[in-house]
């Protein structure tokens, strides 16, 4: 019976864009979630400023 | 904005898991293919990313009918959130399909009805994005976006059935197995259970990332909230 063919680099290669594509837009999520964050403590800080 | 809520950390925590677990199962538990040999396994997050894309815009849907009709901005950022992930997962979808066909039909790319379906969905969403971003008035950018969502959709149908409707080369693993097709294959159980288990996972994984996706629109909306009362 023949073997299977060698493709285990493509498969490697298939699940490095999985999880890379995922860990991007992972990252993409945390980084947008701290500079608003940023954004929001120095608006609030405007705020109180304006206020006072 | 409040703390991440208990509910979430228990999806985070059982989707990073279930997808420890699928990649176990995907690695060490599925055997390997007899003929086209380890680049099969690609199959179990390709098919699980494409049914998470597929899901993401039909929620983006059931977004858009709810925002038409309630007018809750919620139900806007809950359209949008979908769609981006949604855009996400047919990427890696699309990408994953192209390494696979390498080795399997011996080229990177071909026009097949289902590659060419696959594509032209992925750039509508793509469209809505980029159209969205140039509108600045909120209310009529919700209202746009879910009108969008709704005829958008159409690309999904036609791209789920164009395997089934065309003539193509594209294998019909589930309910269909024309053995004359280019890597086409009978699933043994373990590796249906494989199969199976990543649906699940990539479901829980949707679910997870679209919650953080609208907790980060409901920060942005109260940043836009605090600068317009700043400016007044």
């Amino acid at each position: 019976m023949d073997a299977p063919a060698e493709t285990m680099g493509y498969m490697l290669a298939g699940y490095g864009v999985i999880y890379g594509l995922m860990l991007i837009y992972f990252v993409s999520l945390v980084i947008r979630w701290r500079n608003l964050r940023q954004d929001e403590q120095t608006l609030e800080e405007l705020d109180k400023e304006k206020t006072t | 904005m409040k703390a991440i809520p208990r509910a979430l950390l228990v999806v985070d925590a059982a989707a990073f898991l279930m997808l420890v677990a699928a990649s176990v199962m995907v690695f060490a538990y599925a055997p390997i293919e007899r003929v086209m040999g380890p680049v099969q396994k690609v199959f179990y997050f390709h098919v699980a990313a494409g049914w998470v894309g597929m899901l993401a815009f039909f929620a983006a849907v059931v977004a858009g009918v709810a925002y038409l009709i309630s007018k809750k901005p919620i139900w806007d950022l809950v359209g949008v959130g979908s769609i981006e992930i949604g855009i996400v997962f047919m990427l890696i979808n699309i990408i994953t399909g192209s390494i696979w066909a390498r080795p399997i039909w011996n080229t990177w790319w071909t026009w097949d009805p289902r590659l060419t379906t696959a594509t032209i969905m992925e750039l509508v969403y793509a469209a809505y994005l980029m159209l969205r971003s140039g509108i600045d008035e909120p209310e009529r950018r919700a209202r746009f976006g879910a009108v969008y969502a709704i005829i958008g959709f159409i690309s999904v149908p036609l791209t789920f059935l164009s395997i089934r409707i065309f003539r193509t080369i594209h294998p019909v693993v589930v309910g269909g197995n024309d053995p004359s097709v280019d890597g086409s294959f009978s699933m043994t159980p373990a590796m249906a259970q494989t199969f199976a288990f990543s649906l699940v996972t990539f479901s829980v994984l949707f679910v997870s990332l679209l919650w953080h996706r609208i907790r980060l629109g409901q920060l942005a909306e109260k940043v836009e909230r605090l600068k317009l009362k700043l400016v007044q």
